[in-house]
């Protein structure tokens, strides 16, 4: 087995592009596809301890962000289909509809 | 050997991450992420998790990722959001991810000798799908459960978020 850094060190690049495709990006379904790679990259680091001290917690941790991130997917395409009706954009900068 | 198979997929994993990045077409992004996630399921397998490792392929590459394509070609916005409006916001993201980057490095440099490595063999059958299984209906029934609403309830939010005024 490898050290757990090497896939410590992974999980941060994956993890640290995923912040910059939030903060850059302003297309609303990639900013949330960066969100996906952000949670993969938790799993990552997850696994790779999970193996590390031999217990099975870390792997049943992967398993309920898996179904989070897909509840969270499915309610966040939702929300953006029904803006896209709207306002006919998803641009992150033209929505302010919340604002007061 | 698992070192340079370590090396390679990390290089792929990586490169296919900037790609979703750095992509003008949001369609070629999340082909990209495609490729980024099977990759990260390859870690899974050499890290002992096939369960997870083939959840990984079924849940994010198949079911997610076919969301996303599917949305973004229900849509056709593909290119939106292209032009910045905000213009010191680019350098000040790109700054703010190398502080981060920085500080994460420095920890998981100064903490590299701290944890040693484990040599113990593995117990028998560690992280097959039964195991698995055998975890999550013992003690971890009762978050099993509310996953099982969370996803009932995301289901019922989707629909009822898309589905069309009535007339």
């Amino acid at each position: 087995m490898l050290p757990v850094h090497y896939y410590l060190g992974l999980s941060v690049i994956l993890f640290i592009i995923g912040t910059l495709g939030v903060l850059i990006r302003r297309n609303a379904i990639v900013v949330f596809m960066s969100i996906e790679l952000m949670l993969n990259a938790a799993n990552l680091a997850f696994v790779a301890y999970a193996l590390y001290w031999q217990s099975m917690n870390g792997q049943i941790f992967v398993f309920f962000i898996m179904t989070v991130a897909a509840a969270e997917v499915a309610i966040g395409l939702a929300l953006i289909v029904t803006i896209f009706r709207t306002k006919a954009s998803i641009d992150v900068d033209q929505i302010s509809t919340l604002k007061g | 050997m698992q070192l340079l198979l370590f090396l390679v997929l990390a290089l792929v994993a990586i490169a296919s991450a900037l790609g979703m990045l750095i992509s003008r077409n949001a369609i070629y992004s999340a082909l990209f992420l495609v490729l980024n996630f099977a990759t990260v399921a390859v870690y899974f397998l050499l890290l002992n998790a096939p369960f997870i490792a083939v959840a990984q392929v079924s849940v994010y590459t198949g079911a997610i990722m076919v969301l996303f394509l599917f949305v973004i070609m229900l849509l056709g916005a593909e290119r939106a959001g292209s032009v910045q409006a905000i213009q010191w916001q680019r350098p000040l993201a790109i700054a703010l991810a190398v502080i981060l980057f920085l500080e994460a490095g420095y920890i998981i440099f100064t903490q590299r000798g701290v944890t040693p490595l484990v040599t113990t063999p593995l117990p028998e059958g560690f992280g097959s799908p039964s195991q698995v299984g055998t975890s999550l209906y013992t003690s971890y029934l009762l978050p099993f459960e509310i996953t099982s609403v969370l996803l009932l309830v995301a289901m019922v939010g989707a629909i009822i978020l898309t589905k069309g005024e009535k007339k």
